[in-house]
């Protein structure tokens, strides 16, 4: 195989991984809770007085109303967990494999914002990728591309 | 600014990329004085692990000068001479307060890739692909550190630059490998592997306490560097059986530690080498874990085996029987080098650990490519290529 050929090859299995991934995670649990039903959660290193629901920071209170959240401690001193979840779920086709790859799943900018939150309340900053890219396109470098801007609102948290 | 980038798998070159920036109030940018070729570099080059993007800047163990600070950066200003952990942690989430650094939340930009992938993402890498958060390499004329109060350390005046280069990455990985996996005084070591990871995780063995520390390899250079530098006794694999020979050595227990600084791209002289090759190169299995098989066979009863080689997926035939049936601890880590590094340049200016030696060649960033495929091929006993953007 070309190198090129062998980039785009291991480029399409990282992503034929992910996507089995995906569609696993899409289908509804045997206890019966659909994706959109279940809470994303992350648990914070902060005290659970540091966590107050009405002060949450700007990337979830921006969700105003949209939004149920749960806040309480975690066990053994592991900080305090936040769980959101979208008060109105929308249809399932919203939460299918292609538009994840379209990043049109309303939960990926939830999932998205949970994890700035966590980093302002633990680090005061969310960290940005370096810029200016210094990457060009190809066939399997587009593929790692697309995984990329959609890996800030996908995964299993 | 020059840089090294990845084009392809196995074709590396030097490119003309934008200068890095600031993005975030805790980050610094670093002028790079000096880094290094690492064996887990070769691992993405050679498209092992499927998240690179051609003009990629690859290299994450380095030592600069700081030349711009953000406006929340406490802890440095510019003119710092600094060796900068290749993991970045944030220094403030549950994994970072508990010295777990490489697991930090908040310093991956692409999580969801190591959720899928791992089941939960790791922190972020300098220059080791986009599922480690695609932060650029430090093979380049200036590179952007975040979180710079907790990843970059200053240098100790006495200590020179080469030899402070290693304790970026490869001193404390070899440092956790003994520490995490209990060594202990009058424990035997056996470490697979003589490059810098596998002779530093020797040399902490011995400095933690190890009644006897024995390196495994087939590269002669190696075994006799790693004999005359660290110390410890050798066997090249080549030339024995490695399992009667540790038995032999050890009263027919085996090592109480066994340390793999190996990896996913293991050699071995046995028929199984061969079936790892195919069912890798086939794709049915990510990674060859040869040298790992044979420290869990090699390994006493009740001992610890500690996998400090970089793996990136699933494994074929992994001796689960004998890690049960003979009770043994298997841990495995990416390096927490923040715990480790300020105790390393101490004992490095007192002169307890070496590393000038690993820098057998050192080459300007224009000849990087041509460093890397002779620190491949481990051609004219190359153990680290040392790159100097400087020249």
């Amino acid at each position: 195989m070309s190198a090129a050929g062998k980039t785009l090859a291991v480029a399409a299995a990282g992503l034929a991984a992910g996507a089995a991934v995906a569609a696993r995670r899409g289908r509804r649990n045997p206890s019966g809770t659909s994706p959109a039903d279940r809470w994303l959660t992350v648990t914070v290193n902060r005290a659970p007085q540091e966590v107050p629901a009405d002060e949450l920071p700007a990337p979830l209170a921006e969700f105003g109303d949209r939004i149920e959240t749960r806040i309480r401690p975690a066990p053994g001193d592991r900080g305090t967990e936040l769980a959101v979840r979208l008060k109105e779920a929308g249809p399932a086709l919203a939460y299918s494999a292609p538009a994840r790859l379209a990043g049109a799943d309303p939960r990926q900018e939830l999932r998205s914002a949970l994890r700035d939150a966590k980093a302002l309340l633990e680090t005061g900053e969310v960290m940005r990728p370096d810029s200016p890219p210094t990457t060009h396109d190809t066939p399997g470098g587009r593929i790692v591309g697309l995984l990329s801007r959609r890996a800030g609102g996908e995964g299993v948290l | 600014m020059k840089a090294l980038c990845w084009e392809g798998v196995n074709k590396l070159s030097v490119e003309q990329v934008p200068d890095p920036e600031l993005r975030n109030d805790q980050d610094v940018i670093v002028r790079l004085v000096a880094g290094t070729t690492c064996g887990s570099d070769l691992h993405l080059i050679g498209g092992y692990i499927p998240f690179m993007r051609a003009g990629d800047v690859i290299g994450h163990e380095f030592i600069g000068e700081v030349v711009e600070t953000g406006a929340g950066v406490r802890r440095h200003k510019v003119g710092d001479r600094v060796v900068v952990c290749s993991f970045v942690g944030c220094g403030r989430c549950w994994y970072c307060a508990n010295d777990l650094w490489s697991l930090c939340d908040n310093t991956n930009t692409n999580p969801g890739i190591g959720q899928a992938l791992f089941g939960a993402d790791t922190g972020g890498i300098f220059g080791y692909s986009h599922a480690m958060g695609g932060l650029r390499g430090s093979h380049a004329e200036y590179v952007r550190v975040p979180f710079a109060d907790y990843g970059a350390f200053p240098v100790p005046e006495g200590v020179d630059d080469t030899s402070a280069l290693f304790v970026s990455d490869s001193v404390p990985t070899g440092w956790m490998g003994a520490d995490l996996a209990g060594v202990k005084p009058g424990d035997v070591v056996a470490v697979w592997g003589c490059g810098a990871v596998g002779q530093m995780a020797a040399r902490a063995a011995m400095l933690l306490g190890a009644e006897r520390v024995i390196s495994i390899d087939r590269i002669p250079e190696r075994l006799e560097m790693t004999e005359r530098h660290i110390g410890s006794e050798v066997i090249d694999y080549t030339a024995t059986d490695v399992g009667a020979e540790l038995r032999e050595r050890t009263g027919g227990r085996g090592p109480d530690v066994c340390i793999e600084a190996v990896g996913m791209e293991a050699h071995s002289d046995s028929p199984v080498h061969l079936y790892d090759q195919v069912k890798q190169q086939l794709r049915l299995q990510t990674d060859r874990p040869t040298a790992v098989r044979q420290a869990i066979h090699a390994c006493r009863k009740g001992g610890t085996v500690f996998v400090l080689g970089v793996f990136g997926g699933a494994v074929d035939k992994f001796p689960l029987g004998a890690v049960i049936n003979k009770g043994l601890t298997v841990r495995g880590a990416q390096q927490h080098g923040q715990r480790y590094i300020p105790m390393l340049l101490d004992r490095l200016a007192a002169g307890e650990l070496s590393t000038a030696h690993l820098a057998t060649h050192s080459v300007p960033l224009e000849e990087a490519p041509r460093a890397y495929e002779m620190f491949k091929d481990k051609d004219d006993g190359c153990v680290r290529a040392v790159i100097r953007p400087g020249g």
